[in-house]
């Protein structure tokens, strides 16, 4: 992955917390000296929608929007999700899928079928074969407090954006309330760890 | 310093560092955040009006009394106001005055995808269209600027992509609060808008509008950048930025001030270009205006009038027109067509589900799964609705509204049904903050005509589809400062209508005997439906849990759409981290065979 220039979208559900991790990756590539466009599309989503922030690091375009085809790294909090976004990979890009689904009520009053975990993986797979499934909800679980799970994938994603450790956390300390913050730093070194054990680069 | 701001923070500190003193604003996506931001500095007075009409009525006298004063709403806001936004166009201002209007093109979150851009025309009044953070942020100078040399309201147009975009700010200025004297001067013939003093006033904003496009042909606010002639692309707003990532090479006529446009300029660019287009999203605005010049251009051949645009659909449109040349980016084959979607839904715990869910089954909406078939009865009641989180009761599987149009407009339209001679039952459903927003004149019309309508006020103690802000009922001003809040019930009282109920939410039997006893009632009834929204309940315990011994997997428990209540092979689960808990048990309260309970009960009671 170029270090200058990095597309990226973070997907998943309302109130997973999307918006947030993306906030942090903009602000810390600020820190880190990038030039930095973020844009959320969460609909009328308080909850329960399907949710989606571009993030483009350094100076490669002018929309804040990203083409089909050009994200360099996806991180999908969710599969269905994962699976919606993957025709924004470019070919070879990183994708990095927490492997949970949260089922849309369609599926669960039996209108619409959730895709196999095989289905998900032809659908990426046509795009690159850089996709790496990590366990983030049931290590967000672990950790006792499943809202972490948005900053344990911010800790995997963090190997593949030119952004020191340092800098995530002070960004991390800046937006997260201080009850609440060792616990995700926590998810975070977990996400990093989780990250460099799977070989994600 | 540098600084990562949204469009919506940008145009707040721009505003705050041009030295706004009022700032006012009903919430509606994608405008929120300007209001929440402003309401952060202690040193503006800054509040959530009751609606758009009022927002700008105090905006305007804060201007009339000297200061600079900001209005932000979302486009159809604009809408609302529009009736003081042309008032404040005739008369002029004192202090500047600046408006903003947040459109939505795409409607990520709006009932209709209407262009603002035409309310400046249509009122005679200059405006600005910034692309990014940046200009958001330093636009809002020069529109305080401009507002206060020609005596005249300016429009700021943002759209969701600006508004809630974050980009990089060089911020360069502080807070300048301009020397004036506050205080307001009679002029009847400024400020009274009398047949005779409007007729003085009208030819003064003609006059106007011709001083400010000379200002626009010189001011920095519209720039060329020349590069190869062959195309000269002319655009602004976030489509200026779609059209340099699609035309890398061309010259470009960039324009901030998108009304009045500059003549001069304009024809000295196209002198200056084989070819000159027009890349905008929406409605052909500066095409046509362009037009009227003489000028040859190309414009609406390339975009769409629809929808949100981006760099990919102005190039196909150019390749389209032969603009553009060299091969077309490959489809790339729709590998997610079959996907299911996932729209936004009520959240667990809210207390919308338990009202939507009587009016379902009582007017016979509902279909259990299991049941084969097309219901063939037909539904006994029309629900009239409204905008806020609870139109999405619309959707399957509670198919609880039969019409949304613009905010308060419920009401009306079930008497207007009624009056008309329907034969079913009428319900008009409305959220707590529309109802004040635009749904009491409806009512005192409802009780002078003497409706025989239902309506049902839905009073979550919030306004919950923007994002939780306070309104004139929860007695908490946008600065976080205990007010007065005003008492739905009495205020229906007081405007005359007798059968006035107040229920709990989250009591289903309550609601039922409510409902039914307002529809057998051949008056004009009111049901006030009270619970917090979910979103603020603060401590969450007793989750529910299905004993599986019992659950006949009837399905009744999905009807309510609640996202915890999840189903694999037909049995029925219920995610404990999503479940409110205590504070709802509505699924429990459905239940007919009783197989729902607190989890440590069902859990405790099930065999090893
Ligand atoms: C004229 C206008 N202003 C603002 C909006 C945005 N908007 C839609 S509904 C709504 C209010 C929702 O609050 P409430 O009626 O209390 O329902 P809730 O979402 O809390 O259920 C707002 C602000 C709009 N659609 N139209």
């Amino acid at each position: 992955m170029s270090i200058r220039n990095v597309d990226m979208l973070v997907v998943g559900v309302g109130g997973q917390g999307v918006i947030l991790a993306s906030d942090i990756v903009a602000e810390a590539a600020l820190v880190a000296g990038y030039d930095v466009k973020k844009t959320d599309s969460l609909g009328m989503a308080q909850r329960g929608g399907s949710v989606v922030s571009h993030l483009r690091i350094g100076q490669r375009g002018w929309s804040p929007l990203i083409r089909q085809g050009e994200v360099d790294l996806l991180v999908a909090f969710e599969k269905l999700e994962a699976a919606r976004w993957s025709s924004y990979l470019r070919n070879g890009a990183v994708a990095i899928v927490n492997n949970h689904a949260l089922r849309p009520l369609s599926v669960n009053v039996g209108t619409e079928r959730y895709p196999s975990d095989e289905e998900v993986s032809d659908i990426m797979r046509q795009r690159s074969d850089r996709v790496y499934t990590v366990n983030g909800t049931a290590k967000a679980r672990q950790l006792g407090n499943t809202r972490t799970l948005n900053m344990f994938m911010l800790g995997c994603s963090s190997l593949l954006l030119p952004i020191e450790v340092q800098t995530w956390k002070e960004c991390m300390t800046q937006r997260i309330p201080s009850s609440i913050l060792q616990v995700n730093l926590t998810a975070f070194d977990q996400g990093r760890k989780e990250g460099l054990d799977g070989n994600i680069r | 310093m540098k600084r990562l701001l949204s469009g919506n923070e940008a145009l707040a500190l721009g505003a705050y560092h041009a030295g706004v003193k009022v700032a006012t604003a009903y919430p509606g996506t994608p405008s929120t955040e300007i209001l929440e931001s402003m309401a952060r500095f202690d040193d503006v007075y800054a509040e959530w009006s009751t609606n758009e009409k009022v927002a700008m009525e105090v905006a305007l006298g804060a201007a009339y009394a000297g200061v600079r004063s900001l209005v932000s709403v979302k486009h159809v806001g604009l809408n609302v106001s529009s009736d003081p936004f042309m008032a404040a166009s005739t008369t002029g201002i004192n202090g500047g005055m600046v408006v903003i209007s947040a459109d939505d093109p795409g409607m990520h979150s709006s009932q209709n995808e209407q262009d603002n851009r035409h309310y400046a025309r249509l009122a005679k009044v200059p405006m600005l269209e910034p692309s990014d953070s940046q200009e958001a942020y330093e636009f809002m100078a020069y529109a305080f600027d401009i507002s206060e040399q020609f005596d005249t309201p300016v429009l700021v147009r943002s759209t969701t992509r600006i508004s809630h975009s974050k980009s990089v700010v060089q911020v360069n200025r502080s807070r300048v609060v301009p020397v004036r004297q506050v205080g307001f001067e009679r002029n009847v013939k400024k400020y009274v808008m009398l047949p005779a003093h409007a007729r003085l006033r009208h030819p003064l904003m003609e006059d106007r509008l011709v001083k400010v496009a000379a200002y626009a042909e010189t001011s920095s606010l519209n720039r060329v950048g020349w590069g190869e002639r062959h195309l000269g692309v002319v655009a602004s707003g976030i489509a200026f930025q779609y059209a340099r990532e699609a035309f890398p090479k061309a010259s470009f006529l960039k324009l901030g001030m998108t009304y009045p446009l500059p003549r001069e300029l304009l024809h000295h660019f196209a002198a200056g270009v084989d070819t000159l287009v027009v890349i905008e999203e929406l409605d052909p605005f500066l095409e046509e205006n362009i037009k009227a010049m003489g000028l040859k251009v190309v414009g609406k051949e390339i975009t769409p009038r629809v929808g949100e645009l981006n760099p990919a659909i102005i190039e196909q449109g150019a390749r389209g027109v032969g603009l553009l040349t060299g091969v077309p980016a490959p489809r790339k084959a729709d590998i997610v067509a079959e996907l299911p979607r996932r729209p936004p839904l009520l959240c667990p715990g809210c207390p919308h589900t338990g009202i939507f869910f009587v009016l379902s089954s009582m007017g016979r909406r509902l279909k259990l799964p299991n049941s084969k078939g097309k219901s063939s009865r037909r539904s006994t009641l029309t629900i009239t609705g409204d905008i806020g989180c609870y139109t999405l009761a619309s959707y399957p599987p509670l198919n609880a509204m039969d019409t949304t149009a613009c905010m308060g407009a419920g009401i009306g339209q079930a008497l207007g049904m009624e009056k008309a001679g329907i034969t079913n039952k009428v319900v008009a459903v409305i959220g707590d903050s529309t109802f004040l927003h635009s749904g009491i004149t409806p009512v005192v019309d409802a009780v002078y005509n003497q409706g025989k309508i239902t309506v049902i006020i839905l009073d979550n103690g919030t306004t919950a589809m923007t994002g939780r802000q306070d309104h004139p009922g929860t007695g908490i001003s946008a600065q976080g400062k205990k007010t007065k809040a005003v008492d739905l019930e009495r205020l229906v009282r007081g405007i005359g209508v007798e059968d006035v109920k107040v229920v709990d939410a989250f009591n289903v039997k309550e609601i039922r005997v409510a409902v039914k006893s307002c529809l057998d009632n051949p008056e004009l009834s009111v049901i006030i439906v009270r619970g917090d929204c979910a979103v603020r309940v603060p401590r969450r315990s007793g989750p529910r849990a299905v004993d599986s011994g019992k659950c006949d997997q009837c399905g009744t428990c999905l009807m309510i759409g609640c996202p915890a209540i999840q189903s694999e092979n037909g049995q029925v689960q219920i995610d404990t981290a999503l479940c409110v808990g205590e504070a709802c048990t509505i699924c429990q309260q459905i239940c007919p065979r009783h197989a729902i309970g607190p989890q440590s009960e069902v859990e405790g009671t099930k065999c090893p």
